[in-house]
């Protein structure tokens, strides 16, 4: 393989990187509170507020039924709003972020539910507030899962990135369309496939470990 | 503190500070109170308490007894603040708990420590920190907390286990952590809820003892909601029995448990005393007298100490060889509580005879069967 297509990987992964860990970090920042929200709102639970809970729930269920790339060519008009372009890395991040905020919000609900209702009655009998309770116990306590969450959704956006190729957010995906498939180039393919391959991998087994070195519960001396 | 009383010592409550006759203001006391769960969705609305109107004594245990679904659990509920009284109210303390919301009845919630069967300890939390986290919730400095944990740490004899995450302890050691942090924030009522339901004999024995050194000791009122009665007889002085959401009786645990009147009462006492009717006895037994058997007669003890020479009066007043077939005896409040399984020879005559004699001196007893 020629230096210059070796450095149009190297690119590609760069691009791929920046749009992944920034749409990742804006969708936690998002998502998280907003899955808390959803864990803690239903009737009689710690921020009780049935039919705020509700509306959120179908307007998360909406975004996650759209399909990635339908999602992608909706919002052009949005994607152009906030990033002042429609086009390029920088824009697939606005689109890359809509899809994985409600994707993560979901997942930490689930981890959020998973704690012991009882530990909440606890908290709540020697007078913690709600946010002592979200900060002291929830999130202490969902920690691996949340781990786990948010590993599960850098994946996913790994995968998504592939997509934003459409409105030239370029990146891994896109190269390996436009090289590997449009050019038949299947080396280079190949070499995408690889790489991508090996991102997944390391992201998977750094938020694995993390998860149980967290995880108190699996852990005996 | 005494930290291992050995487990041949008797618990004892501490005895109250006040002088007999001087009634001291309850430490919670509930006014016509009542606890309806509106229906929801296809359940129909529940009343768990119906009309519960006492008061629980400032300074000493009480135990609280019912079936599961008794309305145990409400009630406790009620008294810390986390469920609201549909009519009536809780007044702990001196304060109306049921009327306080928002951060008063946090507030309030510091004075009121509770102990859960599952322990409730953060597995994300060491010992220390499990025990740390309401004093964090109270606002307590760095080195306020550092030292108020190590005096609990102490005073529940787990020291050694500072460090350990509560997946690394017995079920003993997590109640231990779950004391701890109850009393942490000095609470003046410590409610224990069903806490000693998940723990073996033994270890069920040794948390009893520390919950009697900490009522003992640092005069917390202590409220144990269970449905055992050994919980009960091994720790309460005062006894309130709840059955299908009313009090059906309540007072000295030596008083209600030798003269049960409710039948959930005496369920409760069976359940602890059994029939001491032995196996091998109970399949011997039949309905219809043998010749040369033995009459077989159980007599109740409650709370007297005439059960201690009955045989020996038995045989001397009435002429009759009464064998002792079997015997239960325990000590409930201070006083004996069970019943004796007698054998009566010499056929019918001296049956009716000995069960005459036994009602003439105020025992229960009845014919269980025969013998031969």
């Amino acid at each position: 393989m020629s230096p210059e297509l070796i450095n149009l990987i190297i690119q590609a992964t760069g691009e791929s990187l920046f749009m992944v860990s920034t749409a990742a970090l804006v969708a936690t920042s998002l998502g998280l509170p907003l899955g808390i929200f959803l864990a803690t709102s239903r009737k009689g639970e710690l921020f009780a507020a049935p039919s705020v809970n509700a509306i959120l729930g179908v307007v998360v269920n909406a975004t996650r039924s759209t399909p990635f790339i339908i999602l992608v060519v909706a919002i052009i008009p949005f994607t152009r709003l906030v990033a002042g372009t429609s086009i390029g890395s920088g824009a697939a991040i606005v689109p890359l972020t809509v899809a994985a905020t409600p994707f993560i919000a979901r997942l930490v609900e689930a981890a959020i539910r998973e704690v012991d209702g009882g530990l909440i009655e606890t908290a709540s009998s020697f007078g913690a507030t709600p946010l002592q309770i979200v900060f002291k116990v929830l999130i202490p306590e969902a920690l691996p899962g949340l781990v786990l969450a948010l590993t599960l959704a850098v994946v996913s956006l790994l995968g998504y990135s592939a997509m934003v190729g459409a409105v030239g957010g370029g990146g891994l995906g896109d190269l390996g369309i436009r090289y590997g498939y449009q050019r038949f180039m299947p080396e280079m393919m190949l070499a995408v496939v690889v790489v991508l391959i090996a991102l997944v991998q390391t992201v998977q087994t750094v938020g694995d470990h993390l998860a149980r070195r967290l995880n108190r519960r699996l852990r005996h001396r | 503190m005494n930290a291992h009383p050995s487990i041949a010592e008797p618990i004892r409550p501490a005895e109250p500070a006040l002088p007999e006759g001087l009634i001291a203001e309850p430490m919670v006391r509930f006014e016509r109170l009542s606890k309806t769960y509106p229906a929801y969705r296809d359940k129909p609305a529940v009343e768990a308490l119906k009309d519960v109107d006492f008061a629980i004594a400032r300074g000493a245990i009480t135990g609280v007894i019912g079936r599961s679904g008794a309305g145990k659990s409400s009630l406790v509920r009620l008294i810390n603040g986390l469920e609201k009284p549909t009519t009536g109210r809780v007044i702990v303390d001196g304060r109306d708990i049921s009327a306080l919301r928002g951060q008063p009845l946090r507030l309030a919630q510091r004075s009121i420590g509770m102990i859960f069967q599952h322990f409730n300890l953060l597995s994300s939390r060491t010992a220390a920190d499990n025990i740390a986290l309401p004093l964090e919730v109270a606002g307590w400095s760095k080195a306020d907390i550092r030292t108020r944990v190590a005096e609990l740490l102490e005073l529940v004899d787990i020291a050694d286990k500072h460090d350990r995450y509560p997946s690394e302890l017995s079920g003993g050691q997590k109640q231990r952590i779950g004391i701890a942090r109850a009393l942490a924030t000095r609470p003046n009522v410590l409610l224990s809820d069903e806490a000693t339901s998940a723990l073996d004999p033994q270890t069920t024995r040794a948390i009893l003892d520390l919950l009697a050194n900490i009522n003992r000791e640092l005069g917390v009122t202590i409220i144990l909601i269970t449905h055992e009665m050994s919980v009960v007889r091994q720790l309460a002085k005062e006894v309130v029995v709840i059955d299908d959401g009313r009090v059906v009786e309540r007072g000295h645990v030596a008083d209600i448990f030798t003269h049960p009147k409710h039948a959930t009462t005496q369920t409760f006492l069976a359940e602890v005393l059994g029939d001491a009717v032995p196996v091998s006895l109970a399949s011997r037994l039949v309905q219809q007298p043998a010749p040369l058997g033995q009459a077989v007669i159980r007599v109740q003890v409650r709370g007297s100490h005439a059960g201690d020479t009955l045989v020996a009066r038995l045989a001397r007043e009435l002429s009759v060889d009464v064998a002792l077939l079997a015997a239960r005896i325990d000590e409930i409040g201070g006083q004996p509580v069970g019943s004796l399984i007698l054998g009566v020879p010499g056929g019918e005559a001296a049956a009716r005879q000995t069960l005459a004699y036994l009602s003439q001196h105020q025992f229960a007893a009845e014919r269980l069967g025969y013998v031969s």
